[in-house]
């Protein structure tokens, strides 16, 4: 049995960004019937590895060779044609057509007229799909189906269209346990025909389960690579994460004093039972005045729909939401934000700044009730808490009246954070607070976090820099699959043990129990 | 290695739920709305007519329906062309002005025999659509921007060639065109004919070629789409071409059946028309449409603008009153089925 | 050398048609002020400014409106069926005076634009197909209330119409206040930015807690009602109420003034001197090429033609 030839070989591709260096000599082999791991951390450089191989973007330097051939790709049509199919976490069909004409789309059986021939058609497609365990009636349009029979579709048009690689984008994010065994029999059969998949998923279960080796990429490198089987769930996180495993450090990397004084009382946000189709499942959150309580977890693990659930921006099934003793109703961000709680989001560019506005009408946006009588603007008031945050905040802007759009990202996320300190709030949510911004703000932030908590300020902090995390955090709750796995308190706030709780201690592969933990 | 595959089928609506799951439609259900969707104008077009058959004496008379028959035509062939735009997701507000331009431009090319009094108005309005759909297609701009600013641009065009709306072209009579126009075949008028066979070639065209399956793909969903390989901006610019080219058709039809090139014609048809592809199920945010329902739906309009007609003591307008209504009611529940299939 | 002249050609491109989006408008109202001085006998007149100006108020006052809109990323197409629902219920109800017929049109006028402004903001509807429904049905039931043109008699109206202070026609006048309190409201009340936040990033005006969908209605009622001043203006000035063409296009004309002024459609930005410049410029356009004895049919294609080219030139602006 000799080695089949590599069908993918990418030798030193590297890309950068305006600012960044999103993926730097990274090399990756791929041979037929190998299902391959890609893991890493948000900005480690996964999605602008498909990306290249995808032909979205074009490389800086490196090459891609393909069966034995050179290629660039200028579009993903022409990826595509090359036999290069990607299945997206969002399925990428038309919803409104039927099942079996997405399934045919482009290469539609045609009768001696040229006309569409629909019962060949629609024949072939209940075949099709029948060896993928879906069985539907294939006139239906897709979005009738399920989430997981839609995902099958995408494959199956991914394998008809002679795939020789299928690049699959956290496939399973939203598909039940049977759906992700039925997936995985899909995926084991592909690679008994040969073909190559590239899996990317943060759900380490189902990496074991499923896939023959592994490529780890962390700051655009990849830092690890070779075969699965035998490679330590534990070594594998702290690969992933960039931490030794009791690695000795000196403490104060990062800004953060330590300690807060907590004051004994009630919490001033008690998030209990949150539930969220899909994301999260029963997830509770308590914070005392003057607390850091960080949220750990993988990328996917649940942190950033925890702090959107408690914020109002995500709509619950089920669970409570209570500030300072009073019961938060209505489920709108507008509420919440009256009754103290303010969220920084995650998405800063998109969710976060305004960016045609100023910088002066952005930190005032959410507070211009307050600004304002009889709505109209006091232009003296809004100036005055504009200057007091330009300077409390060192935002460095040319003037109040620059569009937000033209700072670096440190000071808009400093933007922000003025946006939501003008309405004093009680509880702060902060998802990743200094991802994107540099050294000397990042530093800035911390110190504020910490100041914001000894004047009573309860702190949620979401951050996948697990110094940040560990030394802002007086508490730890650990999230994976959308449920809280653990929490570490006192001497336990260490990466360590956060990394322990990560992985889990169960090592058994079992698919299902990873997806939804019940009750 | 593949034994859990076939055993364990994933279908639709998972027997049994787990709590994590979001209760998916039934099957049952997306069919019942799709019906409403396909079928709601005609079910109300059949209770229309047979109130008015019963109501008005002089309703159901062959005349009547014959009259009838004929001045829907040139309305249904417009909204053909408008029922391929909306369906790309698009919008072409410039058909009333290509009518008139259609119109006047058969008038004038008839003194020059009757080909060309047919090939010059396709040729004129289908470059105008073209026009669009390259600006569209090409240079993304918004298309009701567009075919709005064509709207304007077609219509100086008409008065720049009729001495700012001064001179009407007459068909003389017995020619080719005329009898296009104003002649039956077995008692229902040619237009109704040649409407009807546009009809059957829209439909094989949108229902049985692969252009048609890049039309509701490129509705649907532009970016996956253009994934999945359709000629997106292909597409865009053939519906609007094809939207110019019968909107100069149905105008050349028109002014054969009048005789003569009327230049205020055609003002708010492009209203008419969107209303008649809507009322007919086609969703105007696209991927979804019937040509049939658009039949259907101009047949509704011209059936109440008939009725009120009847009824004297009704004042034409009303016709837009409710049109505006019937749109309204349609884009309202559009949105709420939309909407319902999102949560799913 | 060489090199630094490749290094800021784009930069400075860039700059120039920056400047031309934002700037661009004025010069065009410049250019055109200044050509006609020197082609057009008699145009350095009091009395032609007066036409033009008359003539062009309706339109700025529709436009502010529509300005408004666009900042939130929307489209109103009803607006001249609104200006035509106007002036049939100006006609219906003036028996009973001037000021009871104008509340019932500002009435009319607010149910309408609630009707736009709930489809948008509470049903969801895209706003061209929101606005599309009144727009086939406004100028329907303006003709159902007043079938056709209907000479009006009352002294009040009639100074409403051709009345001046000073000189200055009271169209005019109104058209200026109406501009300048809609660049207030814009730039100074709450509404204001969080018009704008809403049109320029719709997410982050959602999570920092504003009430867009207050927000939204409230800027369809203040178009429809902008649009009811015009219809209910340029009935005056015709001392007739004229359903069947008053408004005709006037939301191409609208659009266009705001487009052609520097405000995006893709919303988040409403300049609105750039907005009444827009309307201007149009305006100057179609005089000078009828004082030319260009006939309108040129003026029609003229206008397309500027439409699309300024579509066109804003197409990358707006959204960075």
């Amino acid at each position: 049995m000799s080695a089949p030839a590599e069908v993918l070989a990418v030798r030193g591709l590297s890309k950068s960004f305006p600012g960044v260096r999103a993926l730097d000599d990274v090399d990756l082999t791929l041979r037929p019937g190998e299902v391959h791991a890609l893991i890493g951390e948000n900005g480690a450089g996964k999605s602008t590895l498909i990306k290249l191989l995808t032909g979205v973007h074009r490389p800086d330097a490196g090459e891609i060779t393909f069966q034995g051939r050179k290629v660039s790709f200028g579009t993903p049509l022409e990826a595509q044609k090359a036999s290069i199919s990607t299945i997206y976490q969002e399925v990428n069909l038309i919803p409104l057509l039927s099942v079996a004409r997405n399934l045919f789309l482009g290469r539609e059986p045609r009768n001696r007229l040229g006309l569409l021939d629909f019962a060949r058609m629609h024949r072939e497609a209940a075949e099709t799909l029948r060896t993928y365990g879906v069985r539907v009636d294939v006139r239906q349009p897709l979005r009738t189906l399920g989430v997981g029979a839609q995902q099958m579709v995408a494959l199956a048009r991914a394998v008809a269209t002679d795939a020789r690689i299928v690049i699959m984008d956290e496939p399973t994010s939203s598909l039940e346990p049977r759906e992700v065994e039925t997936l995985f029999s899909v995926i084991r059969r592909l690679r008994d025909d040969g073909i190559a998949v590239v899996y990317v998923s943060h759900r380490l279960d189902e990496l074991y389960a499923v896939c023959d080796t592994v490529t780890v990429l962390r700051d655009g490198r990849r830092v690890h690579h070779g075969p699965l089987a035998g490679l330590d769930r534990l070594a594998l996180v702290s690969t992933m994460l960039g931490r030794e495993l009791g690695e000795v450090r000196t403490e104060g990397v990062t800004k953060f004093a330590g300690d807060h004084r907590i004051a004994d009382s009630q919490p001033v946000l008690d998030a209990e039972g949150l539930t969220v189709p899909h994301k999260l499942h029963g997830v509770s959150v308590r914070i005392r005045p003057g607390e850091v309580v960080g949220l750990g977890g993988l990328l996917g693990s649940g942190r950033t729909e925890t702090a959107k659930a408690i914020s109002g921006a995500l709509p619950v099934r089920s669970g409570n939401v209570t500030v300072a003793g009073v019961p938060l109703r209505g489920g709108s961000t507008a509420a919440a934000i009256r009754a103290g709680i303010s969220l920084l989001p995650e998405d800063r560019k998109s969710e976060g700044i305004v960016p045609g506005l100023s910088v002066r009408e952005n930190i005032a946006l959410a507070a211009l009730p307050r600004l304002s009588r009889f709505g109209l603007v006091s232009e003296a008031r809004l100036d005055r808490i504009v200057d007091t945050f330009v300077k409390r905040l060192r935002i460095k802007a040319s003037s109040p009246h620059q569009k937000v759009g033209e700072l670096s990202g440190g000071n808009q996320q400093k933007v922000l954070l003025a946006r939501w300190l003008a309405m004093t709030p009680k509880v702060l949510l902060l998802d990743e607070p200094t991802r994107g911004i540099d050294v000397g703000a990042k530093a800035e932030v911390q110190k504020l976090v910490d100041e914001l908590a000894a004047d009573g300020l309860g702190v949620l902090l979401i951050s996948s820099d697990l110094e940040e995390l560990i030394e802002g955090s007086d508490r730890v709750v650990v999230l994976k699959d959308g449920a809280v796995v653990g929490e570490l308190t006192g001497d336990d706030v260490t990466e360590d043990e956060l990394m322990r709780t990560i992985a889990g201690d169960v090592p058994a592969p079992d698919v299902a129990k990873g997806v939804t933990t019940d009750g | 290695m593949t034994a859990t595959g076939t055993d364990t089928p994933v279908t639709t609506a998972s027997n049994e739920p787990t709590a994590a799951s979001e209760p998916v439609g039934s099957a049952r259900s997306e069919r019942l709305s799709a019906l409403g969707q396909q079928h709601g104008a005609l079910a109300v077009l059949v209770i229309v007519v047979l109130a008015a058959s019963f109501g008005l004496d002089s309703f159901a008379t062959g005349d009547n329906i014959a009259n009838m028959a004929t001045s829907s035509a040139f309305l249904a062939i417009v909204a053909l062309g408008m029922t391929f735009v909306i369906i790309t997701g698009g919008i072409d507000l410039s058909v009333g002005s290509l009518f008139a331009l259609g119109g006047v431009l058969a008038a004038w090319g008839a003194r020059h025999g009757s080909l060309l009094a047919l090939l010059l108005p396709l040729v004129v309005c289908g470059a105008v659509g073209l026009v669009n759909g390259l600006l569209v297609a090409r240079s993304r701009l918004a298309p009701f921007i567009v075919t709005l600013a064509a709207m304007l641009g077609a219509r100086g065009l008409l008065l720049a060639l009729t001495d700012e709306g001064a001179d009407t072209y007459l068909i003389g009579k017995g020619t080719f065109l005329a009898h296009l126009g104003q002649g039956t075949t077995l008692g229902l008028g040619n237009p109704v004919w040649i409407t009807l066979a546009l009809f059957v070639a829209g439909a094989v065209v949108l229902r049985r070629t692969r252009f048609g399956q890049h039309v509701y793909a490129v509705g649907g969903n532009e970016d996956a789409a253009a994934l999945m390989g359709a000629p997106v901006a292909r597409t865009k610019i053939l519906v609007y071409t094809m939207s110019g080219v019968l909107a100069g058709l149905a105008g050349a039809l028109n002014a054969a059946w009048l005789a003569s090139g009327v230049t205020i014609l055609g003002n708010g048809m492009e209203l008419d028309a969107i209303s008649a592809v809507v009322i007919g199920g086609t969703l105007l945010t696209g991927g979804l449409g019937y040509l049939s329902g658009s039949l259907v739906g101009v047949l509704l309009l011209k059936v109440i603008q008939n009725v009120i007609n009847q009824i004297g003591s009704l004042d034409s307008s009303y016709q837009q009153v409710v049109s505006g209504a019937f749109l309204a009611v349609v884009v309202i529940a559009q949105t709420w089925l939309g909407r319902r299939r999102q949560l799913m | 050398m060489a090199e630094a002249t490749l290094h800021t050609a784009p930069l400075d491109k860039a700059r120039l048609l920056q400047w031309l989006q934002t700037y661009g408008v004025y010069a065009g109202v410049a250019l055109l002020l200044v050509v006609n001085t020197v082609i057009t006998p008699h145009f350095l007149s009091a009395e032609n400014f007066r036409t033009q100006a008359v003539q062009v108020a309706p339109v700025i006052i529709v436009a502010l409106g529509m300005a408004l809109v666009i900042g939130t990323e929307g489209v109103d197409l009803s607006v001249g069926a609104v200006m035509a629902l106007a002036a049939s219920v100006t006609a219906l109800y003036l028996g009973y005076g001037l000021l009871p017929a104008l509340l019932v049109v500002a009435l009319f006028a607010a149910g309408a634009g609630l009707a736009n402004g709930a489809l948008v903001a509470l049903v969801g509807v895209q706003p061209i197909v929101a606005t599309l429904a009144l727009m086939v049905g406004g100028r329907g039931l303006a003709l159902v209330l007043l079938p056709q043109l209907k000479d009006l008699h009352n002294p009040g109206l009639a100074s409403l119409g051709s009345g001046d202070i000073a000189g200055i026609p009271y169209l005019i006048l109104i058209a200026a206040a109406l501009a300048l309190l809609i660049a207030f409201v814009v730039r100074r009340t709450t509404f204001g930015r969080r018009l704008l936040a809403i049109g320029d990033s719709r997410p982050a005006a959602q999570l920092a807690g504003l009430p867009v969908r207050r927000v939204l209605i409230v800027v369809y009622v203040l178009s429809a009602l902008l649009a009811a001043v015009a219809g209910v203006l340029a009935t005056a000035r015709l001392q007739a109420s004229d359903p069947t063409s008053l408004g005709n296009l006037m939301e191409l004309s609208a659009i266009t003034a705001v487009v052609v002024g520097g405000t995006p459609l893709s919303g988040g930005r409403v300049n609105i001197g750039g907005t009444v410049a827009g309307a201007v410029l149009i305006q100057l356009l179609t005089a000078t090429l009828i004082k030319h004895d260009l006939p309108p049919s040129w003026t029609q294609i003229a206008q397309a033609i500027v439409i699309v080219c300024a579509v066109y030139a804003a197409r990358g602006r707006g959204k960075r």
